[in-house]
Parts: C-alpha cells; structure tokens; sequence
C-alpha cells in the first residue's frame, strides 16, 4: 500500500482541496469522539449515566466525512445514535458529557439525555429517539431554507432500519417532487438493533429504495473519511445549486451493541474482527503519516491530548448541579 | 345630521360582517397570510382543489403554490414538515383533511412536536388545523372528535370555536402562538352558522373562555358544536321550565380557562359538562374532576356528562342520531338536574 502511494506521489486526496489542518481536524474529530463514548461507557458501567446510550464507535468517518463538508449555515438533523454527529458539529463536549449525566449544564438541560443532543447555535437540530421519525423534520427544514431564499442544506443522518418506516418513503417522495436541499445519509451499519439487513430489508442495494423516486443515490464506504466527504461534497453542490436531494448509503459498522445493554449474541466475534481491520481511524492515521503529514508522535500527543479533555468532561457533568425540580414544570410552552 | 347618519350606517356595515363559520376561518387564514410572509399553507388538496371543504378556495391563485403547498397523501410528512419548518423560522399551518387522518400523523405530533420545546427550548409555532365532528353522515372514519389524544399530551394548546368571531380571532391567535396550536373546525358548523364578525383586526387570546349564555341556575359547560345545542336548551329550560341557564363556551381546551368554570359553578351550583366526543375519556371528565375538587362545596347536585355514547361512529343516520348529543339531550339533562 505504501509503495503504491509513493508511485502515485500524490495522496488520494489531492483533488479535494483538503489542507493538513483540516486532514488533522478529521483525525481528531473521529478521536475525540471515539474517546469520548469509550469514556461513555465506562461512566455508564459505573451508573454515572442511566437510561440508554447508544453508542457510535466504528462509524465516525460518516459523521465526521460528512460534517467537516458542511458550512456553518447548514443544518443536521439524526438519529438516537447522535453523540458522535454532535462531538463532530463542535457541540461541546463538557455539556454533551453533562446531558448524559442527566445535569443542568446538559445541551438540553438534561431534559433530554443520549438520545436528544441539540444545539441550533450550531445548526444540529437534534437526535430524535423515534426511529426514522426525524426524517420529514429534515425536510421540512430544507423547505424552509429554500423558501427563505437561502442555500443552506440539511443532512438527515438515518440507520438502514429506518428505511423500514413508512416515514421514510412518504419523505423521500416529497423531497424529490418538491426539490428540497436535503442529503439523505443511511448509516447501514448492518444491523437494526439484533436483527441483521439481509433478514429485514428485501433487495440487495439498499439505496436503490431511493430509484423509485429517481433521487440521486448512491452507497460510499462509510469507514472511510475521505471517500464520504468526496462523496457528500458532491450531493452538498447538488443540493446547494440545483435544490435536489440525494440518498447515501454509508456502509459502516458499529464495533459496540445496539445500546448499553447488548451483548451482541447475533453476530460472532471474527465478524466485528474483521471490521476493525477497516478501523476508520486508525486506517486514516497511517494514512496520514505515510504522506507526512503528522508523525506517529504527533497523534500519540494528540491522543493523550483528547483523553485529559474528555476526563476533564466527566468532571465537569459530575460536579454539575442536578436540574432543580421546579425546572420540571418550566418549558412545555414557548 | 344627514351626513353623520350617512357615517354611522356605513360604520356600522363596514366594521360588521355577516358571514358563515368557515368564511371566518378563512378570513383568518387570509389576513395572516398577507401580513406575514412567513405564514404557509400546507395539505392535502388545499391548493388547485381548494380543500375538501374549501376553507381554502381561492389561496393558491392569490399567494402562489411556494405558499400553498399540495401535498401527496402522507399525513405524517406533513406534520413533520411542518414541523421541520417551524423551528427555522416558519409559521405553516398544516390541513389534516378530516380530523380523523391525524391518527397517522399521532408519532409526530405527540413525540416530535409537542416535546421539542421542552426538550430544546426551541419554539415551534405552527398550527394543524382540524376538520372535525360528526352528524353530516362520515361514518366511522369521517366523524370524529379527537381532541382528548392531544389534551392528554402535555405541550399542545387545543382550541375549538364555535362561532365565526371565535373562529376567527382564534385562527389569528393560534398562527401567532408561538407553540404548536391544534384548531378544532367542526365540518357541521361550517356552513350551518353565521355570525358577525367585526372587519377589523382583532385576536382572541387562547386560554379564555366566553360566556355565551348567562344564567343562575344550571352551568352548562361546553365547547365547539355544543355550544348551540345548549343554547337552543337553554332557551327551552327559560320558556318551559323557568330555569336559567348559563353557557360557558370554553373556546380553548388547553389551556383550560378553569376560573372561568369555577366561577360559574359557584354561582349556579349545578353543571354539566357537555361535548361531542364520546363521554368515555372525553375532557369532561377531566373537568368534572376539577370541579369536583374545587367547587365542592357550591355543588347542590352531582355533576352531570353528556356526549356522544362509548361506539364507532355509526353511518346508518338513524343510529348516527341517537349516538350523537342534540338538544332534547341537553334538555332533559337539565331536567333532571333543575329537580335538584
């Protein structure tokens, strides 16, 4: 692999205009969020963090290749499985610690836990625990923005067995009829819950859902950070020129269970193996010493560099007050 | 003289209007359209067709297809459409073509919209209006009224007028609102009622009831179709029976104008709850528990519930009138309460 990069003399990259420094903040995006959860798990083990946490671990290339594509005016709308999407958009990680842990100083105020970051600062319109119920949402903020006469787009991070969901066709629909700047990104990890794609979804190509509709579609490599921001750069200049949405299946892998509480009995330990062979980040780093760009020290710096601050995290939501119960009664109304 | 005689009766029909409970409505919609670019329609043939009950005739000629969105069948794309929209900056009103079709938008509206200012403290200032109610022979999938669904979900405001006034001033309210704002349109009324409705602007706050009726005897507490059943009722109880009756018109059900309630319970001391909707987990319930608890000591007789009878909503007439409330109903309900 090395010789052959040396043959070609330029990294893959080199048509995207990618400089070091934002190769280096999708390193340490996918990081950071990989320690981050790792950290997660660990606070959840220990009862720190309650209810459900479903973690991204194995699937950071498709949040980060995506979001690292995206300007600040855009927006992002995903599933329960938000954390990693968030930690990419900048959602801070001392408040995205603290809404795991339930306190006040949580992005949503700890009113809304894992499955329900936000921060519309930041144009991340929020996980939404209703498997494919965010979909239309998307869309109709897409419709909004176009209305507006702006050129924002919207993301719509989804799992493949939310394409199950009658939502899900019903918003592809008008997306295309109505031409409405939205990039559909189906994170096709391989399983919905326990149960694998081939015993839920009929067909082989799972974005091929999209052709009844005529939408631009596509799969791409979704443990490959370069290969997903090549791709949705392409779908953000559709969406952004000529109003049109696109469908991608991200093919990833999830290294964790559904949630905290999976042990993973439907699939077998040579399987999650083989895809940590593919690991996104550590396949990126390599990368990124062969051209030079960083030095393995560079990124064992770094590494320690992310664990101190998502230490520093945990400590901040653990010293963080508990939502007063008053603040129970605030909110249901503007 | 002449000349202010001439002023006056030209005052009074210009600010006056005589018109029917739909022509209200869409009067509302209308004035907000025109005075806030941000306000949109969207529906099932609200467009080309002009709605199933032309509420919104006219509209796509006027404001454009951007703003007067036909959609494909897919109640629940719609709402969250419209949902989606709302929390960056829209005001859309979304049309469920008959109340009844809202059951398959129900994961959006009680999961999505209702909790998202709870969750985010991100307003979603939108409004579903619903085409409701029975007696024009729906049968059981045209007819209903199902507005305790939302009243059990915290983070709705629910109204239901009666009147083309309320009507109207609550259309423009609730587009103002800035949280998700169910709107109630009873089908039957729509062309069966008319009333005057001033020309110039006015709003009516959501939260308020409306006395329409004011008596000291018995309390009849109601909303949306009812409110005319029980002022006919409350006619014959006055001419026949020499009862007085008081018709609280709650106009909004959530909020709930609970002072409103109580302070008309504790004048007349007998009430009864009244709507259309089926009596089984009907709001009367809800506000018979609240009377009960706060005017207990006003009560000179048990609190009474009349609605439609606990089945699926029959389409042979017949039984579609016995299954219903009408004002015979409401009568010798009063009857028997006026013999306490």
């Amino acid at each position: 692999m090395k010789e052959e990069k040396k043959k070609t003399k330029q990294p893959r990259w080199s048509d995207l205009n990618l400089t070091n420094e934002k190769l280096i903040k999708m390193y340490h995006s996918m990081l950071l969020i990989r320690r981050f959860e790792e950290r997660a798990a660990q606070e959840y083990g220990k009862g720190k963090i309650g209810g459900f946490c479903h973690l991204y671990i194995g699937q950071e290339a498709v949040g980060v290749g995506t979001i690292e594509a995206l300007r600040e005016d855009d927006y992002i709308y995903t599933s329960y499985r938000d954390h990693g999407q968030a930690i990419a958009r900048g959602v801070p990680i001392n408040e995205s610690m603290a809404e795991l842990f339930g306190k006040v100083t949580g992005i949503s105020k700890g009113m809304g836990g894992s499955m329900h970051f936000y921060d519309i600062e930041k144009g991340f319109m929020g996980g939404w625990g209703i498997v494919g119920g965010h979909t239309p949402l998307a869309a109709g903020t897409a419709f909004a923005t176009k209305y507006q006469g702006r050129d924002s787009v919207t993301i719509c991070f989804l799992g493949e067995a939310a394409t199950n969901q009658g939502v899900f066709q019903e918003t592809l629909n008008m997306a295309e009829l109505w031409k409405l700047p939205v990039i559909f990104i189906c994170e096709n990890n391989g399983y919905g819950m326990g149960t694998a794609i081939s015993r839920a979804v009929a067909g082989d190509n799972l974005y091929e859902k999209a052709a009844s509709y005529m939408m631009n579609r596509g799969a791409v490599n979704g443990m490959d950070v370069i290969e997903m921001y090549r791709e949705i750069s392409k779908a953000i200049t559709i969406a952004r020129t000529e109003f049109k949405p696109t469908f991608l299946e991200a093919r990833t892998y999830r290294y964790r269970g559904h949630s905290m509480s999976d042990p993973g009995q439907y699939r077998t330990k040579e399987e999650i193996e083989e895809y940590k062979k593919l690991d996104p980040i550590e396949t990126f780093g390599r990368e990124l010493i062969e051209w030079n760009i960083v030095t393995e020290a560079d990124l064992e710096k770094m590494d320690e560099e992310i664990k101190a601050e998502v230490l520093k995290a945990v400590e901040f939501a653990d010293a963080s007050p508990q939502p007063p119960l008053e603040m129970l009664y605030e909110n249901v109304y503007a | 003289m002449q000349l202010s005689a001439f002023m006056r009766n030209n005052f009074f029909t210009e600010i006056m209007a005589t018109i029917t409970y739909i022509e209200a409505i869409s009067k509302g919609l209308w004035e907000e359209m025109e005075r806030d670019s941000s306000v949109f329609l969207i529906g099932e043939d609200i467009g080309v067709f002009g709605g199933a009950f032309k509420v919104t005739k006219g509209f796509l000629k006027h404001f454009g297809e951007e703003r007067v969105i036909d959609t494909v069948l897919a109640e629940t794309a719609i709402i969250g459409a419209a949902t989606g929209a709302a929390v960056v900056g829209m005001r859309p009103v979304a049309e469920i073509q008959f109340s009844d079709f809202v059951t398959t938008a129900f994961s959006q509206l009680v999961n999505n919209t209702a909790s998202i200012h709870y969750r985010w403290h991100l307003s979603c200032p939108m409004v579903v209006r619903l085409p409701s109610g029975a007696g024009i022979h729906g049968g059981p999938f045209h007819s209903r009224n199902p507005e305790a669904w939302f009243f059990h979900q915290p983070g709705f405001k629910i109204v239901a007028p009666s009147t083309p006034y309320d009507a109207k001033g609550l259309i423009k309210a609730a587009i103002r609102d800035n949280n998700p704002v169910l709107y109630f349109e009873h089908k039957r009324l729509y062309r069966h009622i008319k009333g005057e409705v001033p020309e110039t602007e006015y709003l009516i706050e959501i939260g308020k009831g409306d006395i329409k009726r004011e008596g000291n005897d018995i309390s009849v507490i109601t909303y949306g179709s009812m409110v005319h059943m029980a002022l006919e009722a409350a006619e014959v109880l006055r001419s026949e029976h020499g009862v007085s009756v008081e018709v609280v018109d709650l106009r909004s059900l959530m909020p709930l104008d609970t002072e409103l309630i109580f302070s008309s319970v504790r004048k007349t001391g007998k009430v009864l709850v009244a709507h259309e909707d089926n009596i089984t987990g009907g709001i009367g319930g809800e506000i018979s528990a609240l009377i009960s608890q706060h005017c207990f000591e006003y009560l000179d007789a048990p609190i009474q519930r009349l609605g439609s009878l606990d089945t699926p909503t029959p389409y042979s007439p017949p039984l579609e009138e016995f299954f219903l409330p009408n004002t015979k109903k409401v009568v010798a309900a009063l009857i028997e309460l006026a013999k306490y």
